[in-house]
């Protein structure tokens, strides 16, 4: 079953973040919004409240005991797909998918368990297996007039980057694209939604089962999964359904959000020439480019759960409201950024929140830096110049990411 | 001039050492600290500037 809601005529007291103008383009929205009402509602998918500036989305984020973390799906689950999800594992719903569902305490120990994983010094170690993916996706590219920058490239890389950590077969990136799509991308469906993560837990309890069997027989397993396993050993706080939650928030937190931005990043460059003739003959504004593109186009909203009847600046917040955490909009706040609708690769202060603010700070920030800069770099050093074709349509994904699912690209000679 | 990174602030973003390898180090759970307890170099203020300017976490304290 699939809502239909109808257009948003009045984005100040109805807004939808799955209209399709939303998608298109919620630069403006976003931007008549901070003037006139700062902190938007809608009743649509229950009570949601909608902050636009700087200062609002990063005091929320800063204040975990008001607003929870234990519900941040922007598309909220139906209350029969939870109680079909009881019958499968009737564990992991008591702990979500921590650290990202979780708050203090739970929070802070699952992630201090999994930041080492994503350190530099880590991270390093992935970027000669990104740039094998990049290249081998180049070679089938190369040559070819038409290109679909979104499932012919970003859509690949993050997936098997991430497949790798979780010692899982490559042959699965194809069906995770597809559960993780499914879940948070075409949320709406709710029937398609609840299979997505209904297989996703069948299909991670069968892989950690394996595990547990092969560590148990003395294998060396290093993967992040079997490291979970083994901490189990030492920590009993570290219950099955924590590993199985974690486990699924591995799996989906890297995958679509990273994809989206090395897709918007393709679509920035291959709509400015300038951008992208700056960039490949100065590779040197790497770094700040990849910020820039991270703040203009923020892919990752995620919601919180008022925990108590708030009177948060003027807005009557009743206790299990919701409020989407608006990073991308927050990150176009012109008290903050100079020129916020200017995409400028060599902004020198930067102080975008793409990865969040405060204790959930994305955990996974290293890894997908590296996955953009890999992806980037390799794209516009081995092909042609390309650009936007404007004679095929784009198409764009939002709602928790935002991002192109369809980029067509002609190259230049 | 100092740097200090506040600790009860970092959330590790890892602005800092992106833009200052030279002033920050950051441990395996990302959070960063300055490697310079004493005054910075002269030829790092501009860097360590840059650093405080961009970190999300207003954490970085800089003192003449
Ligand atoms: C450009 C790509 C990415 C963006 C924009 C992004 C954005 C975010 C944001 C905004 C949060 C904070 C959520 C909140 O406040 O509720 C977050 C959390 C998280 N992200 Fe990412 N993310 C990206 C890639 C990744 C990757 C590659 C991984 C690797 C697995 C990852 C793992 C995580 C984890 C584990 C958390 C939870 C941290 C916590 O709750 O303590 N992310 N991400
Ligand atoms: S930029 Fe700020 S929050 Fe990030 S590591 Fe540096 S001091 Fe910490």
């Amino acid at each position: 079953m699939t809502t239909k809601l109808g257009p948003v005529k009045d984005w100040e007291n109805d807004f939808d973040v799955l209209d399709y103008s939303y998608l298109n383009n919620p630069f403006e929205i976003w931007d008549k919004l901070r003037d006139r009402c700062p902190i938007a509602h809608t009743d649509r998918r229950g009570s949601n409240w909608l902050p636009t500036t700087y200062d609002d989305v990063t005091k929320i984020a800063h204040d975990f005991m008001t607003f929870s973390s234990t519900q941040v799906l922007v598309i909220p689950f139906m209350e029969t797909a939870r109680q079909d999800m009881e019958n499968i594992n009737p564990e992991v719903l008591g702990y979500g998918a921590p650290p990202i569902t979780a708050d203090p305490p739970l929070q802070t120990w699952t992630r201090r368990l999994i930041l080492p994983w994503f350190s530099h010094k880590k991270v390093a170690e992935y970027e000669p297996l990104t740039q094998s993916i990049c290249d081998n996706l180049i070679d089938k590219i190369i040559g070819r007039q038409f290109v679909d920058g979104a499932v012919d490239y970003a859509q690949q890389i993050p997936v098997r980057v991430i497949s790798h950590i979780l010692g899982v077969p490559e042959e699965m990136t194809d069906t995770f694209t597809t559960w993780v799509r499914d879940f948070l991308e075409f949320a709406d469906n709710s029937e398609n939604r609840f299979n997505s993560i209904r297989d996703i837990v069948i299909y991670l309890m069968t892989v950690i089962d394996q595990r547990k069997k092969l560590i148990s027989q003395g294998e060396n397993l290093d993967d992040i999964i079997s490291f979970l396993i083994k901490e189990q050993k030492t920590n009993s706080e570290i219950n099955d359904a924590i590993v199985l939650g974690m486990s699924i928030l591995l799996l989906i937190a890297g995958i679509d959000t990273t994809w989206s931005a090395i897709g918007s990043a393709l679509w920035h460059l291959g709509s400015n020439r300038e951008d992208l003739v700056m960039l490949k003959n100065q590779p040197e504004i790497m770094d700040t480019a990849i910020e820039e593109l991270l703040r203009a186009y923020s892919p990752v909203t995620m919601a919180r759960v008022v925990t108590k009847d708030t009177d948060y600046n003027g807005c009557p917040m009743k206790q299990g409201d919701k409020v989407l955490m608006n990073f991308p909009a927050a990150n176009r706040d012109p008290l903050v950024f100079e020129n916020p609708q200017v995409v400028n690769l060599r902004r020198k202060i930067n102080r975008h929140i793409a990865f969040g603010s405060g204790i959930h700070r994305c955990g996974g920030a290293n890894l997908a830096r590296m996955e953009l800069k890999v992806a980037i770099r390799t794209f516009i050093d081995r092909l042609p110049d390309f650009k936007v074709d404007e004679s095929k349509p784009v198409m764009w994904a939002g709602g928790q990411v935002r991002g192109p699912r369809v980029l067509p690209l002609a190259f230049l000679d | 001039m100092k740097v200090n990174v506040d600790e009860t602030k970092c959330q590790g973003h890892s602005r800092c050492y992106i833009i200052a390898p030279e002033i920050f180090e950051v441990d395996d759970y990302g959070y960063s600290h300055s490697k310079f307890t004493d005054d910075l170099p002269k030829d790092l203020e501009e860097k360590a500037k840059l650093a405080c300017e961009n970190c999300p976490e207003f954490a970085i304290e800089i003192s003449e």
